[in-house]
């Protein structure tokens, strides 16, 4: 039988609410002002396997449709006539299509045949038919701005009368071409042309240095005695390329950087950031913690995650990455690879197969109510916003992996590129096996695995795409849309083959793809043989160089004893999980890739990793002209905090919160809103570890890029110190306070930073940006060194600039610390709502006038210049005292103070239940410093009214008592004889609920009047 | 011991709080993939309770639940049997099967759910929730008195998360809708702070006929239910465990979900001890 495609239509059954037409309908009016009359939505499986009309007919009707909702059409596009126009959008050649291959999965099912899911023959598509006839040019903007993204989707539209159907080709061979690629007697512009040219992202330099490696004798008797040519291969370039990137060798970070103070005239030179200010700080605190008998560091920097010790049996693995680029071009498939490929992280470290226990996010956007004009292949900041949320959804929900913990930034200048932190954090037995599960070891012979997905074009170019700037012609191929599916198979195929010793070790395919992952392994053995005609592929035609740096997600390359082999394959044929022997590792030092035989590239692995030239970068300081704003005398100060509190950066989240599961697994302790009507938003993450047990892990980011814009050093310092408070906030203990009290902490830093590298016409300000980096670095290792907290992992992102028609849109200088600590017991934590009537309120730490980069300041458009410094000795003398406080459960809620200040602090404390709370304030700085000021590490605390003796004893100077809690829902604040603040609690949280946020993603405002409801509803 | 089996594989995702409440309920649990059962390596017969826990089955991508569902009518074991013929052989032999959220729709889908007619033909559906979106937000529930199955025994109300966004049972037809009520088959509603059913978002999270969170069969050993009770273990799931502890010292550390589970072990447990008292008596004399 030929193989004759065939369709199957799904409509939905005249009465039913076709609820994505209506919405396609509304978004098409409200966003693009087209009207399209009533739109229907119908789903289109086109069946590209030999069935007989009986076997189409019973599988359509028996397995696809759903017959209280749908009416089924055969081998027809049918539609209403009513309806004059027509949108079909379906997947371009090799996109994933979760949906295609599910319903293969179904056709496979019900004929009994064993159906290869691997190799697509359904493929799923959308159409859509709209009542009014609209112009091509119309249906193609509705299409390509709301419907799909032109990179991964095919669209067909016009009139009805001419549906066009489109399915992509089948999967097939690669296309064996391996070309030259000479280097010899180039200008050293051609030399960086031909890199630009290649997306190869490399310097001239860099170009200079593979010429040279090649030119050298060595080289060409080793590539003699291979058979291979004296030139590069194209495969060779790219390898180099993608090992060098930025992204994967983070050259800036290990730069020499000459740094020049213009206003004390000092000057430094920085011997690499990252051993300098990250390396070897965390060295100094492992120090200072064996000395202290507390030896719970157990891998930092040297694996896919950074790992700590829990107790003797688990250890905690957690890793924090950012997807910026892919998620400017295509929002939602740029934070669903985000999430995925950061999933994996943790699950390949060391052998592999940990257990995922949370996701956090941390999202840096543009104003998604921007309304000016849009640059060249720049994407409405809503849409970013819209489509990373929905990435985010999707990666974290369908994985079943809860999203415990975020946050969102506004700003402008995140415009161009957005960006997207994805945090996973896992448990791993100590032992897998009876080996240490986080070493990995590879000796020669051992077979190199590819497991997961399959191989296409996508994501080719992304290590070297997110090294360079984006601009309106960034390459379409770097985009990747993940399957959460395919990786939930593989994960739970990785967690059983690592706890039956079958796997010696793992490491995920994430940028770079097989060249990184084999490249990185390889340096355990010292070499790998790769036979890359074996890799299976998505659809035909790539040749073997973008085989290997093809960043097709849901990846893992295993390395496995032969003697382990069938059993592993035995068992990836039983968990439907595709796995692929690719060849195997050798200790001849070289990276030898083949396709049928014939060389493909044959690299010396230490010209590969150690080839690199050393950058040597210049950095200038000068700090900010700045003054603190002359304001009006006669503020409304209710009015100020309700709009604070509606404000982009402070309103609540809930409409995102809400989308993401926060509690699958059935451990999450502290979510991110709590109490009685759900909507009190909380400082930092608790999950338990197991039901066995009480011991749990907090989690918090801290992230502050406003304060950037006064001093970098005093930013970055206080981001780590807001990470590190929302922990105490919640019942968290610092470390290393006790011999041997074990309380781990693990620490992420993540830098985003715009281009830092000086270039007199392309970059005129780089040394101003590469001072304000270093200023970020000084400013952690202080922190680390102050409070005992390791880093254990991290990342660098370093061209978050977008181009386009001349203009250029920087992120502004951000760093996001993402700390995890252990909870003795889950039990003891504290929540920041308000408990009970006529507990006592404190603020604990003190207030200083610091309004500069407040939001207090922003609503007024003023910067300021006091930007709020953190006093790292007095915090963490703060700190401890509130541990132990928590011990004799001296205190009922804490929230710590951060964007708003005191003020927005203690209206959210009352969002729980419905309480109010009378407060009087007494210091002598101005009121608007007392009520909005910043300074850092303090918190919102209330005490019952029987422990007020022993707490003030506690705390002494450090607590300052500020007034009680009460039943009539009234925010009460007074200064000086006058009511400053007056305002029901219930109309504050009716402000913080309607925020642009809630707007923007549409939480409906019938929802929001019931849940107000429910505050009344509480007391009552 | 009770034997309560879990199966896993292929997006399901919630097996282990949902082994984890059979444990403290006092059971023994096993977690399966689905494929060890499909290929004869495990039979559902050797344990008293099948579960089908939540998550995204197969992606969810045909509508929840479908393609596990097909997977269970039509795929056959090497002896030529499919499951749902096992399933069917092990109702009636009098044990019980359980489906949370994904699992829920998977009996829907399957038509083990309500399944009026007993033919196991799919009779209702649940489909996108009347908000348009996924969400994860805490809902009461009330038991409905008449309904008669060992898993809600005396239970009145109870509070449990929803994390879904294909939740909304669609009852098409009066006569369908009219025995379902009927039997009283409609065996959890959503309600309000009243206690009384409500149709009101967001205490109805998805808008159900019949403002209906759970389905039993007629004989009350199937049973299925959009929210989750595994999710509700311990007083600490829930948002407002802090408040409410500072209300009450004494208030229990268990948590709403778990009395479900206790339950059904106890129901069975009460089975086995009347199917053999002779025995028993025995030994004892």
């Amino acid at each position: 039988m030929e193989n004759i495609l065939r369709s199957i239509q799904l409509l939905l059954k005249p009465g039913v609410h076709d609820g994505e037409g209506q919405r396609v309908a509304e978004a098409a009016r409200r966003h693009l002002g087209l009207r399209t009359g009533r739109v229907q939505s119908t789903a289109v499986y086109s069946v590209r396997y030999p069935v007989t009309d009986q076997q189409l007919h019973d599988f359509a009707t028996r397995c696809l449709q759903d017959p209280v909702l749908h009416d089924v059409a055969l081998d027809e596009l049918r539609h209403e006539p009513a309806f004059k126009s027509y949108i079909l959008v379906a997947k371009l050649p090799g996109v994933t299509d979760d949906e295609g291959i599910s319903a293969q999965n179904a056709l496979g099912d019900f004929l009994n045949q064993p159906l290869d899911t691997h190799t697509q023959h359904i493929f799923s598509k959308r159409l859509y038919f709209l009542e009014q006839e609209l112009p091509e040019s119309s249906l193609r903007r509705l299409a390509e701005e709301l419907l799909g993204n032109k990179l991964i989707n095919r669209f067909e539209v016009g009139p009805i009368s001419q549906i066009r159907d489109y399915t992509p080709r089948p999967g097939g061979g690669a296309e064996s071409i391996t070309n030259l690629v000479s280097l010899t007697g180039l200008s050293d512009e051609a030399l960086v042309q031909l890199s630009k040219d290649n997306l190869y992202a490399l310097n001239l330099e860099e170009m200079q240095a593979v010429r040279a490696y090649y030119a050298s004798p060595e080289t060409q008797q080793e590539r003699q005695a291979a058979g291979l040519p004296t030139d590069p291969t194209d495969c060779e370039l790219e390898i180099v390329a993608q090992t060098w990137s930025e992204h994967c060798k983070h050259k800036e970070f290990s730069a020499v950087i000459k740094y020049k103070d213009l206003g004390t005239g000092e000057e430094k030179e920085i011997d690499s950031l990252f051993k300098t200010y990250i390396k070897n700080a965390t060295a100094e605190v492992d120090r200072q913690l064996r000395a202290n008998g507390n030896d719970w560091l157990i891998k930092v920097f040297s694996d896919n995650a950074g790992a700590v010790r829990i107790n003797p049996e688990s250890l905690f693995v957690w890793k924090v990455e950012t997807h910026n680029s892919p998620s400017a071009i295509d929002p939602y498939g740029g934070a669903i690879t985000g999430i995925l490929g950061n999933n994996r992280d943790p699950l390949a470290t060391g052998i592999g197969g940990a257990q995922l226990l949370f996701n956090t996010n941390v999202l840096c956007f543009g104003n998604p109510e921007f309304n000016g004009t849009l640059l060249t292949n720049q994407l409405h900041p809503r849409r970013i916003f819209e489509g990373v949320r929905k990435g985010i959804e999707d990666g974290g929900n369908k994985s079943g992996i809860p999203t415990v913990n975020g946050a969102i930034v506004f700003d402008d200048r995140y415009a161009g590129k957005p960006l997207v932190y994805c945090g996973t954090g896992a448990v791993m037995p100590m032992q897998l096996a009876g080996l240490d599960s986080w070493e990995k070891k590879i000796d020669a012979e051992d077979r190199i695995i590819m497991a997961g997905g399959r191989v296409g074009k996508d994501g080719i170019h992304g290590a070297t795409f997110s090294s360079i700037e984006l601009d309106e012609t960034s390459p379409a191929t770097a985009v990747q849309i993940g399957s959460p599916i395919t990786q939930k198979l593989a994960m739970d195929f990785l967690m059983i083959a690592t706890r039956r010793g079958l796997i010696k070790c793992s490491t995920d395919n994430g940028a770079g793809g097989l060249s990184s992952s084999i490249g990185e392994l390889a340096t355990i053995s010292s070499g790998a043989v790769v036979e890359l005609e074996k890799v299976p592929l998505k659809y035909p035609g790539l040749r073997p160089w973008e085989i290997f740096v093809s960043e097709s997600q849901e990846r893992f390359s295993l390395a496995v004893e032969p003697s382990k082999l069938e059993e592993l394959l035995a068992l990836g044929r039983e968990m439907e999980v595709e796995l692929t022997d690719i060849g195997y590792f050798t200790a001849d030092g070289f990276l030898d890739v083949r396709f049928d035989g014939a060389p493909v590239a044959h690299l010396n692995m230490e010209f590969l990793h150690d080839g690199v030239p050393r950058k040597t970068l210049e950095a200038e300081w000068q700090a900010p002209q700045a003054q603190e704003p002359q304001l009006a005398t006669d503020l409304d100060y209710t009015d100020v905090l309700t709009r604070l509190l509606g404000s982009l950066n402070i309103c609540s989240r809930e409409s995102v919160i809400r989308q993401y599961d926060h509690e699958v697994k059935g451990r999450t302790i502290i979510k991110p809103l709590m109490g009685a009507t759900g909507q009190a938003p909380q400082d930092a993450a608790v999950v338990r570890f197991n039901f066995e047990s009480w011991e749990g892990v907090a989690v918090s980011n801290g992230i502050l890029p406003r304060f950037g814009d006064l001093d970098a050093y005093h930013m970055s310092a206080g981001a780590f110190d807001e990470a590190v408070r929302q922990i105490i906030s919640v019942g968290g203990k610092l470390p290393n306070l006790a011999p041997g009290d074990n309380i781990f902490w693990s620490v992420n830093d993540n830098f985003c930073v715009p281009d830092s590298v000086y270039d007199p016409t392309g970059n005129p300000d780089g040394k101003q940006k590469l001072a304000k980096l270093v200023r970020m670095c000084e400013a952690l290792r202080d922190a680390t060194a102050a409070y005992c907290i390791p880093l254990t992992s991290g990342k660098d992102s370093m061209k978050n600039d977008f181009k386009a028609d001349g203009v250029k849109i920087s992120v502004p200088p951000t760093v996001l610390y993402s700390m995890t600590a252990k909870i003795e017991d889950v039990r003891h934590t504290i929540t920041s709502d308000f408990k009970q009537a006529d507990d006592v309120v404190y603020l604990l730490g003190e207030t200083y006038d610091e309004l500069g980069g407040s939001e207090f300041y922003q609503l007024f458009g003023e910067l300021g210049a006091n930007v709020p410094q953190v006093r790292f000795e007095q915090a963490k003398e703060l700190y401890t005292l509130i541990g132990q406080a928590n011990d004799q459960a001296l205190i009922q809620s804490c929230h710590d103070l951060s964007d708003g200040g005191l003020a927005v602090a203690l209206a959210e404390a009352t969002f729980g239940y419905g309480f109010g709370a009378e407060v009087e304030l007494k210091g002598e700085l101005s009121l608007a410093a007392q009520l909005f000021s910043e300074s850092h590490s303090r918190f919102v605390v209330t005490v019952a009214p029987e422990d007020v003796v022993a707490f003030e004893q506690h705390f002494g100077t450090r607590a300052t008592r500020l007034g009680v809690v009460t039943t009539d829902g009234q925010l009460t604040v007074k200064h000086a004889g006058q009511t400053v603040i007056s305002a029901a609690t219930a109309d504050l949280r009716y402000t913080w609920s309607n925020g642009p946020v809630n707007q923007v993603i549409g939480l409906g405002h019938d929802a929001l009047r019931n849940t107000n409801e429910s505050s009344t509803g509480g007391l009552g | 011991m009770v034997q309560a089996l879990i199966l896993t594989g292929f997006g399901i995702n919630c097996e282990e709080e949902f082994a984890a409440a059979y444990r403290l309920a006092g059971a023994e649990a096993t977690i399966v993939h689905l494929n060890q059962v499909l290929l004869g390596h495990v039979s559902i017969h050797d344990y008293d309770i099948l579960n089908f826990p939540g998550g995204f089955s197969f992606g969810d991508d045909l509508g929840s639940g479908v393609v596990l569902a097909n997977k269970l009518r039509y795929r056959q074991t090497p002896s030529g049997r499919t499951l749902l013929d096992d399933i069917k052989e092990f109702i009636a032999n009098g044990k019980f099967v359980m489906g949370i959220c994904n699992g829920f729709q998977v009996l829907v889908k399957l038509g083990l759910l309500p399944n009026l007619s007993g033919n196991v033909t799919p009779e209702v559906t649940l489909t996108h929730n009347a908000s348009g979106r996924y969400e994860d937000r805490w809902v009461r529930l009330k038991v409905n008195p008449n309904a008669h199955t060992p898993f809600l025994k005396g239970i009145d109300t109870m509070e449990v998360p929803v994390r879904h966004g294909e939740g909304r049972l669609v009852i098409s037809g009066a006569d369908t809708l009219a025995h379902i009520q009927d039997k009283a088959l409609n065996c959890l509603t959503y309600i309000g702070y009243d206690d009384s059913p409500t149709d009101v978002y967001p205490h109805n999270p998805n808008g159900a006929d019949l403002n209906c969170a759970g389905l039993t069969d007629p004989t009350g050993q199937v049973f299925g239910l959009m929210p989750h009770p595994e999710a509700f273990l311990s007083l600490y799931n829930h948002p407002d465990w802090a408040r409410r502890k500072r209300l009450n010292r004494g208030i229990s550390e268990e948590g709403d979900g778990l009395k479900l589970f206790r339950n059904i072990v106890e129901h069975v447990q009460g089975q086995r001890a009347e199917a053999v008292p002779q025995e028993a008596s025995q030994f004892s004399s």
